[in-house]
């Protein structure tokens, strides 16, 4: 697109003059993700952790479901927390549609499986290094799924952050239960929606590239903490001669 | 180790969700349910900031397609709705969720294309024989096709022009809002429907005019209305009305008649006048 | 003290195992009609060619396996606190003092006691260098030693050993050992299965030789070791037996 040099400065642009309220726009977007991303954690890992452990009948479906909930329309979620959200809804006494708390329930749902079947296929190889080991130590199934849970923290970060990804580059559940108020529930994804609409694609680009900066900024950030933590807790490997 | 994870965990969320809270501080407001084109065009971001320094009132402005806008207010999502379809608001408030249904303001649909104008509708007597000649020559229409007021109008005046429901390659819903339609329509080089204040301040239009306009049929009608509180209790009545009401009084006629883009007025004021 | 043909002082706490059967497959994999193990003290070796149902034993002892028939008769009816030091153990990503913190904390000991402790076990492993390193940066012997300190952190009345130095070499095995040694002085009854009978020698004071899940004899040493009564544990003996 013959726009990209003039998105690129715009966006610098942007940035360096605090323009279209954008850090607020940031901040409500880095908000309502990582609010998003604490709770999909907070219930996605230890239902992995479970998922990885328990066995019983139906677990093969379970696992399956959650799978196929990788794929969640972010719309249907939306609209489905619209319609618990609204007054005519079953929830609308809480009144939270168009607030940045429908925002956080709407990605936490689209996110929560994408961090439980992601973290269960690391949990699950876990589970195959250490569940002999751990039985031996005594540890009950609650335990062994926690210590699996504080084992597996390096590898889980990349649960953790996909999650994240796909909350923080999510338009359309949070368009329809934000409602995209300037102010008050706009965030960069919706912005830059609204920007293309009204044809201004030069800085709907430009809001593009900071959100794309931004989440480069967090992924690196974590690969960071991910790599100083692997080493210092000694991730690499080294068995014995057994 | 873990229990410091996790109280670390629940520290953050605390934090974060803290910030929001703060995002959420405004105590009074109200939540109004508008079309596209009244907030994308910037009206909204003039008018409104004059209305909260006077009362205190924050309004919250969800812009969407007017078919949906009401849908929004009938679920009683919204304590004021501000759109362009006079019939669907006039059953709004037959059907008692509205109060009462005011005229606002108005502008024009106008018909936008490529500046040759393929079709060569240009010379047009009136829009009836403007849309014939769009459908004969086979030209592209993209069409909102979201059930907003901008499309139901699109619909009456095919109807109107003996077109009862257009079809065919030429004839492309894109589903979406103004905004999304005319990219689309720029995109492929077809013809659109789109009302005036939309297209001033639409800004990908390199190529693109406006073909057709000045039709009395293209008139387009913004009215107002407040939810019922007899159908919503939870509907803030008294800050709804008081928001009504200023939008048409001598102030609030006079904010709207002021906004411009680029030197030219988007609406035209025409509220009956009140005696306060 | 008065001491019957298995080497079991008699009146002591024993455990005995009654009507034993595992089954994997549809193949009987332990099949043990009756055999006691005192757990006063002692160090009790399992020999037997591969598949003799050395380790199904151990794994039994712990609860890490349930028999198909039978059963196991603690004294007063339930189980002395029990370690097991897997053939290869799998340590957690953690320091070397952290993995030995995670089970002392399982045990609900205060900071302090758990800090003192984890130097007494750091020392009986010939760890006290490496309290800060990475667990699994250990070298072979050294992570072995880990896990047994690991085991012994647990307190238990029973310890038990599956090939604790299968695949070491000869230094690391002999430290291995001696922490093996010390750990039977010190009163705790250990069970192992091993196949180096130099080793055997070395530390049991009584041998359960298995053959195809099957108990063929059991004694003490080094009297069994020179009299063999079974042809099967002879023919072991001499290297002739091999599954």
């Amino acid at each position: 697109m013959e726009n990209d040099p003039s998105a690129m400065a715009l966006a610098v642009n942007l940035v360096l003059e605090g323009d279209y309220q954008l850090y607020g726009i940031i901040g409500l977007s880095l908000q309502v993700s990582l609010l998003a991303t604490l709770i999909a954690t907070g219930i996605g890992l230890p239902l992995a952790a479970w998922l990885a452990i328990a066995r019983f009948p139906g677990r093969g479906a379970a696992v399956t479901v959650l799978n196929a909930m990788l794929g969640l329309p972010p719309v249907v979620v939306g609209l489905f927390v619209y319609l618990s959200l609204s007054r005519a809804g079953p929830l609308g006494e809480l009144g939270l549609l168009f607030t940045p708390a429908a925002m956080v329930i709407a990605q936490t749902i689209l996110i929560t499986p994408i961090v439980a079947a992601i973290g269960l296929r690391s949990l699950e190889d876990f589970n195959t290094e250490y569940a002999e080991q751990l039985r031996a130590l005594g540890l009950s199934r609650r335990e062994r799924a926690w210590t699996l849970l504080a084992e597996a923290r390096f590898s889980l970060a990349t649960a953790v952050l996909a999650g994240f990804g796909r909350a923080v580059a999510e338009v359309g559940a949070v368009m329809i239960v934000g409602g995209n108020i300037a102010g008050v529930t706009r965030v960069m994804t919706t912005a830059i929606a609204l920007e293309t609409s009204k044809g201004d694609l030069a800085l709907a680009l430009a809001l593009g590239l900071v959100l794309i900066a931004i989440a480069l900024s967090v992924n690196a950030a974590a690969s960071l903490i991910r790599e100083i933590g692997r080493r210092s807790a000694g991730e690499i490997t080294i068995r014995g001669e057994a | 180790m873990l229990k410091h994870i996790l109280t670390r965990l629940a520290l953050a969320a605390l934090l974060v969700a803290g910030g929001l809270q703060n995002a959420q501080a405004a105590e009074r407001f109200i939540t109004v349910a508008s079309t596209t084109s009244t907030a994308n065009s910037g009206l909204f971001d003039h008018i409104l900031p004059l209305f909260t320094d006077k009362t205190g009132i924050e309004v919250r402005v969800v812009a969407v397609g007017t078919g949906q806008a009401i849908k929004l207010a009938r679920n009683g999502d919204a304590d004021v709705l501000f759109v362009h379809h006079k019939p669907s608001e006039e059953a709004f408030v037959a059907d008692g969720f509205g109060v009462e249904r005011v005229d606002v303001m108005y502008n024009d649909f106008v018909i936008v294309g490529p500046s040759e104008d393929p079709a060569g509708i240009k010379a047009s007597s009136d829009v009836l024989q403007a849309l014939n000649t769009i459908a004969q020559s086979g030209a592209p229409f993209a069409s909102r096709g979201d059930d907003s007021g901008t499309h139901k109008r699109e619909r009456s005046l095919w109807k109107e022009a003996g077109i009862d429901s257009p079809s065919g390659d030429w004839y492309r819903e894109t589903g979406s809002g103004m905004g999304a339609t005319l990219n689309t329509a720029h995109g492929m080089g077809a013809y659109a429907l789109t009302d005036r204040a939309t297209w001033l301040s639409f800004k990908n239009k390199d190529g693109f005019e406006i073909i057709f306009e000045g039709d009395k049929r293209m008139f387009n009608q913004y009215g107002i209305i407040a939810v019922s509180p007899d159908k919503f209790p939870h509907v803030k009545i008294d800050d709804a009305t008081a928001f009504v009401n200023w939008v048409v009084s001598k102030d609030g006629q006079a904010a709207i008649a002021d906004y411009t883009v680029g030197g030219t007025q988007l609406f035209f004021p025409n509220a009956p006048m009140q005696g306060s | 003290m008065p001491r019957d043909g298995t080497g079991i002082p008699v009146g002591s706490e024993q455990v005995t195992l009654r009507g034993i059967r595992v089954q994997r497959a549809g193949r009987t994999v332990l099949d043990i009609p009756t055999w006691s193990l005192p757990l006063s003290g002692g160090v009790t070796a399992l020999i037997g060619p591969n598949g003799a149902g050395k380790t199904t034993l151990l794994r039994l002892l712990h609860d890490l396996l349930a028999p198909d028939a039978g059963s196991v008769d603690w004294p007063d009816g339930a189980p002395p606190r029990r370690a097991i030091l897997l053939q290869s153990p799998v340590l957690l990503r953690r320091t070397v003092a952290a993995n030995l913190d995670f089970v002392l904390t399982r045990r609900g000991l205060d900071k302090p006691e758990r800090q003192r402790q984890t130097t007494l076990l750091l020392e009986r492993a010939r760890l006290s260098d490496r309290h800060d390193a990475a667990a699994r940066h250990l070298s072979g012997g050294q992570q072995r030693r880990l896990a047994l300190a690991q085991a012994l952190a647990q307190a238990p009345r029973m310890l038990l050993l599956d090939e604790p130095t299968a695949g070491l070499d000869p230094a690391a095995a002999g430290a291995l050992e001696t922490m093996v040694a010390e750990a039977a002085a010190a009163g705790i009854a250990v069970v192992l299965s091993s196949h180096e009978m130099g080793q055997v020698r070395r530390l049991a004071d009584r041998v359960l030789f298995l053959n195809q899940g099957r108990p063929f004899e059991t004694g003490r040493l080094p009297a069994l070791f020179d009299a063999p009564k079974s042809p099967e544990l002879n023919a072991f003996l001499k290297g002739d037996l091999i599954c």
